[in-house]
């Protein structure tokens, strides 16, 4: 009886809005690799980068899904792979969330020469294809990870700052952040209490559905040789090596479907949290009894 | 009494090359402890009036002067403390409250303006809501979890909070549902008057205005044309166009005639300028 009642007063508290059959398997397994992500070297039966098992064994033997050329485990180096990209490409997503906040904050709040020049820089940065421009300062800070990250801070921040810097603006000139400066609201204090709260919802969105974006561009340049550097078990990487057994499939087909998955279910996660933080998908949130009063602003005469 | 608020030749554009005059010269002055309304049509440049007055638009021309002093544009410096005794009551509640703020948050802000102002005066958000006939219970609530008029009463709770001597109210009661509006006008008014403030309160909604306000300036094409006690002018008006406007109240005849509107008939008469309509007593 009493778990029946603890799982129905759990589920009552969810909004039906989240209950899509896509939300849940973005999330399910968002965070089955998110879990995998950090627990990986546990369970893994062999070491990511040791050569001990014979070449090129097809999957279902001793290997689950086959060896590479170099005599590795392949499941054990997928599962590998999921704690190096999956958690950078978290830290670049909010990397470059932060700066692309504080940037557009900045622009849109002060407007004049500031939001000029800001723009400016970062029309300069979003004037080249993000990809091409990843590689070009991947590869002149040196192949590794970790420049590759960098990298993808510096081509990505541009589209928050730019997104940041049109809430802004709009909100700016909202009554409720009027009414906060005339009781005598700093700048500052307009911007993180009146402003930044309001904006936050359609910022989370953009970075749910960049973190696919973020993997992407990872493995990518480490599939290019500018990101994760032999022995490193990274999806990109894995892939790469392949290319050199092309009648041994599983040793690129597996990574792959990895980066599928992880790819589409943060996607999906990213398109959930748009549909539940649209004000007009509201209806089923908060208290009951509420009368919602048309959202419409009545235009203001003059 | 000293006029709390004086304006003087008030011109407000818009745009940049060819702008557009929304308001043309107008003065007008709110003394503590009245209700001057300023009723027109839409569009004839009572908001625009409104946003001058407290700086959210910079005067193309005249002056506002509150306390004898020039009311600077709401630019990107923190308002001094002295001019948060000036407060507005805007004309969408479904704008004018954060919505991400709980009501007490919201009305806590009015309270911290009133005291770096040095201005003392009851702490707690609950008396405040009562103050304008909400439930204290209605503090943990967030802005959307009320009605249009309860948000519109936490919007005043919050300015009365800031305990002003001025309260520009911008049509804040033509948002509401007809059987709120009145009430809501004479609680604004009663407010005002027991905190000895002043109120320029903007409407287009006659009779409400000949319950509440003091003095009545009518407003048409940018310009004020008629002014004067409310009741003198309520009576016995004599520009044209408050005529019209006043001729456009539906009264009740019994045989169900409704008036007729007051179209564009007369806008150059309309427009005219009839000296002894002014400064009625």
């Amino acid at each position: 009886m009493k778990p029946r009642r603890l799982r129905r007063a759990v589920f009552a508290r969810i909004p039906r809005a989240w209950l899509t059959p896509l939300a849940i398997i973005g999330l399910v397994v968002a965070l089955a690799w998110i879990v995998v992500a950090f627990t990986a070297s546990s369970f893994i039966p062999f070491s990511p980068t040791e050569q001990s098992l014979p070449r090129l064994q097809p999957p279902g033997g001793e290997a689950l899904l086959g060896t590479d050329g170099l005599g590795r485990d392949v499941f054990s180096r997928l599962m590998a792979g999921a704690g190096v990209t999956i958690p950078l490409a978290l830290l670049l997503v909010a990397v470059s969330t932060l700066v692309g906040v504080i940037v557009g904050a900045i622009a849109g709040f002060f407007g004049r020469w500031v939001d000029e020049a800001l723009m400016r820089v970062t029309d300069l940065v979003m004037a080249f294809p993000t990809v091409i421009l990843a590689m070009v300062i991947a590869a002149s800070l040196g192949p590794s990870l970790f420049n590759a990250v960098i990298a993808g801070i510096v081509v990505s921040w541009p589209q928050y700052a730019r997104v940041t810097r049109s809430l802004v603006l709009s909100l700016r000139t909202q009554n409720y952040v009027v009414a906060g400066r005339l009781l005598g609201y700093s700048p500052l204090r307009s911007l993180l209490r009146d402003i930044l709260p309001n904006i936050a919802g359609p910022v989370l969105v953009l970075a749910a559905l960049d973190i696919g974006t973020a993997i992407l561009l990872l493995s990518g340049l480490s599939f290019l040789g500018l990101g994760a550097q032999p022995p490193t078990a990274e999806w990109g990487s894995m892939i790469s090596e392949a290319m050199r057994n092309f009648d041994s499939w599983w040793i690129g087909v597996f990574p792959g479907l990895a980066i599928l998955t992880v790819v589409m279910a943060f996607n999906f996660l990213g398109d959930s949290l748009r549909d539940i933080l649209d004000p007009t998908s509201q209806t089923e949130r908060e208290s009951a009894g509420v009368a919602h009063a048309p959202a419409q602003a009545a235009g203001s005469d003059r | 009494m000293s006029d709390l608020l004086q304006v003087e030749d008030l011109v407000v554009e818009y745009g940049g090359r060819h702008p557009v005059r929304a308001v043309d010269g107008i003065s007008l002055t709110v003394r503590a402890g009245e209700v001057l309304a300023l009723v027109g049509e839409s569009g004839c440049g009572k908001s625009s009036t409104a946003r001058a007055v407290v700086g959210m638009e910079k005067p193309a021309g005249g002056a506002v002067r509150y306390h004898g002093e020039p009311v600077p544009p709401l630019g990107l410096r923190t308002r001094a403390a002295a001019l948060t005794a000036m407060q507005m009551v805007f004309q969408d509640p479904n704008s004018s409250l954060n919505p991400r703020k709980r009501v007490a948050a919201q009305v806590a802000d009015g309270v911290a303006a009133a005291r770096a102002r040095g201005a003392g005066g009851p702490q707690e958000a609950g008396h405040w809501l009562e103050q304008v006939g909400l439930d204290r219970a209605l503090a943990a609530r967030y802005p959307h979890q009320l009605s249009g008029g309860q948000r519109q009463r936490v919007a005043i709770a919050r300015s009365i909070a800031a305990r002003p001597d001025l309260i520009v109210a911008d049509e804040p009661i033509s948002a509401l549902d007809a059987s709120s509006q009145a009430g809501v006008a004479a609680m604004m008014r009663r407010l005002c008057l027991d905190a000895g403030a002043g109120m320029l309160f903007i409407s287009h909604d006659l009779s409400v205005v000949r319950q509440i306000a003091d003095r009545t300036a009518v407003m048409y094409r940018g310009r004020i044309v008629e002014s004067g006690a409310t009741e003198v002018v309520w009576n016995d008006p004599v520009h044209p166009y408050t005529r019209a406007l006043l001729a456009a109240i539906p009264r009740a005849d019994g045989k169900g005639n409704l008036p007729q509107a007051p179209a564009a008939e007369a806008p150059a008469e309309w427009a005219s300028e009839v000296p002894e309509a002014l400064e009625r007593a």
